[in-house]
């Protein structure tokens, strides 16, 4: 039998005072977070600068500065939005990645060569600038990605114990760009892209983020994607845990092992999300709460309507 | 020529459709339907008043700037309250929106009231978001270089850049409080409409 909710004016009332409700509330939860915030305070871990990276991992960014000049950094093969290096991830078969275009451009050779064309003023950089210039592409890549496979097979990528071998101008370049990183000029050659203000961080952060140490710190702090670290934030603070069916999926599978992990977690939080706000019209998932009576405990007295339902 | 009507003014109609978005003496009022009588309705106003600390501990933020409180022990309190202040906020949000999952308060013609509801749950997610991605610190570039992706991967981030701090505060000041403002004004409106809904048990059954 179908049934018709009633007019809820049609019902007997009872003196409610919205506006005392509302103005006691506001006391309580003003008071409740001033509580909070002089008890727990706020996280506040300082940015990592280019030049604590230098001096807390130097390796990571001569071996960073290499995959970039080699085109092989995960910026480098990214995709769209910064380049065309790689396909993007799918949904379903869906190029959506690809679809959105290359709209934020970043050169990843670009992040150690205009840095080093913008501020060194070192003659044997200037020279491993032109030498760089003058070859080929392909050279180039040869050149940076031996020098790459290089660092990754001695002890802690140390630039020092590099076996001798062709790597042209590369060792020169990647030792001024760490010359460059730890004199701390090299955020403002990067976010800056030319202007004076510089509020767009694209390019340090894709720089960064191509190196190990960031990754490493966040996973000291247990902040790794496979640690639910979407959701969490530095120190033991509650983080964004209404994110947490987001993250929750990152970590089973087939998710979990997926190449396109992003794409099918998006796509299965938006068509959840869409069931949420469609739910009135959803059979049977509209009617749970009446087969599980939770809003008894909410509805404990029953409360007859004054008019009848025509 | 003949002079237009009172009525017939764009000015008297959206007067008129103002006057007329609740029923007469609904927009306020000192008395609820007897059902209303549980704590669980305690938490769509102790989420409104958690709005209203958001805003006003974002809005002292913006008086001093984006980097202020790294360098302001006042500064950082107000940051620390406007962090604890959306923790409340979303806490509550979420506790509201289980409450009106179980009482189905969706029934009666409020399926928009609902839906504007859910649109002012994930807004303020966006919102929460995009304040993690503006604080200029470890958690801004973590954060941001780990959701990158997932934006990325549907073509979103083609359009909105996460490694664009000045981007995302344009957004957590801006457009998202503009958003959630006007959204949750119209889930007022609806459910000062409509009312709130009734009981369960209370529905009847028609031919």
């Amino acid at each position: 039998m179908k049934t018709r909710t009633p007019d809820s004016h049609d019902f007997p009332t009872r003196r409610y005072d919205l506006v005392k409700e509302f103005v006691i509330a506001l006391a309580v939860i003003s008071l409740l977070t001033v509580g909070l915030a002089a008890v727990f305070s706020s996280p506040d871990e300082k940015a990592i600068t280019m030049a604590g990276w230098a001096k807390a991992a130097p390796n990571d960014v001569v071996a960073t500065a290499a995959s970039e000049l080699a085109g092989t950094s995960g910026s480098a093969t990214y995709g769209p939005p910064y380049n065309h290096n790689g396909p993007g991830q799918m949904m379903l078969g869906v190029p959506m990645q690809r679809w959105g275009g290359v709209r934020v451009p970043v050169d990843s050779a670009g992040l150690v060569l205009d840095p080093l064309r913008g501020a060194t003023s070192d003659q044997a950089a200037r020279t491993a600038l032109t030498a760089w210039s003058a070859a080929t592409p392909a050279q180039q890549t040869a050149w940076a990605t031996a020098y790459g496979d290089a660092l990754a097979k001695v002890p802690d990528g140390d630039p020092a114990k590099v076996a001798a071998g062709d790597y042209g101008p590369v060792p020169a370049l990647t030792s001024a760009f760490l010359a460059l990183a730890s004199s701390g000029g090299l955020e403002g050659t990067l976010t800056a892209s030319g202007t004076f203000y510089g509020i767009d961080a694209t390019r340090s952060l894709l720089l960064l983020s191509d190196g190990a140490y960031l990754e490493d710190n966040a996973r000291a702090s247990n902040l790794g994607g496979d640690q639910w670290g979407m959701m969490n934030e530095f120190g033991n603070y509650p983080g964004q845990p209404w994110m947490w069916l987001y993250t929750f999926w990152y970590q089973v599978k087939p998710f979990s092992t997926s190449d396109n992990a992003d794409a099918l977690v998006w796509g299965l939080m938006a068509l959840l999300t869409l069931g949420l706000m469609f739910l009135p019209f959803l059979p049977g998932l509209r009617s749970i709460p009446r087969w599980i009576p939770v809003h008894r405990l909410i509805w404990r007295r029953t409360v007859t309507h004054v008019k009848p339902v025509p | 020529m003949t002079t237009p009507t009172v009525a017939d003014t764009w000015t008297a109609r959206v007067a008129d459709r103002i006057a007329h978005l609740v029923p007469p003496g609904q927009a306020l009022p000192d008395r609820q339907p007897a059902y209303v009588a549980s704590w669980i309705y305690v938490f769509g106003v102790t989420t409104l008043a958690g709005l209203a600390v958001v805003l006003v501990t974002g809005s002292v933020l913006a008086v001093g700037g984006a980097t202020w409180w790294h360098v302001s022990s006042f500064g950082h309190f107000v940051n620390s309250a406007h962090l604890w202040s959306t923790e409340v906020f979303m806490g509550s949000m979420v506790i509201h929106l289980w409450g009106k999952f179980w009482m189905a308060a969706w029934r009666g013609n409020r399926a928009l009231t609902w839906i504007t509801g859910v649109l002012a749950f994930v807004a303020s997610i966006g919102a929460a978001f995009t304040g993690y991605l503006s604080q200029t610190n470890l958690d801004s570039q973590w954060i941001s270089t780990q959701a990158k992706d997932g934006l990325n991967s549907i073509g979103v981030g083609a359009y909105f850049n996460v490694l664009n701090p000045g981007q995302m505060l344009m957004w957590h000041i801006v457009l998202m409080p503009f958003f959630i403002g006007v959204i949750t004004v119209m889930h007022i409106v609806l459910v000062r409409r409509h009312g709130v809904v009734p009981p369960i048990d209370a529905e009847e059954g028609v031919r």
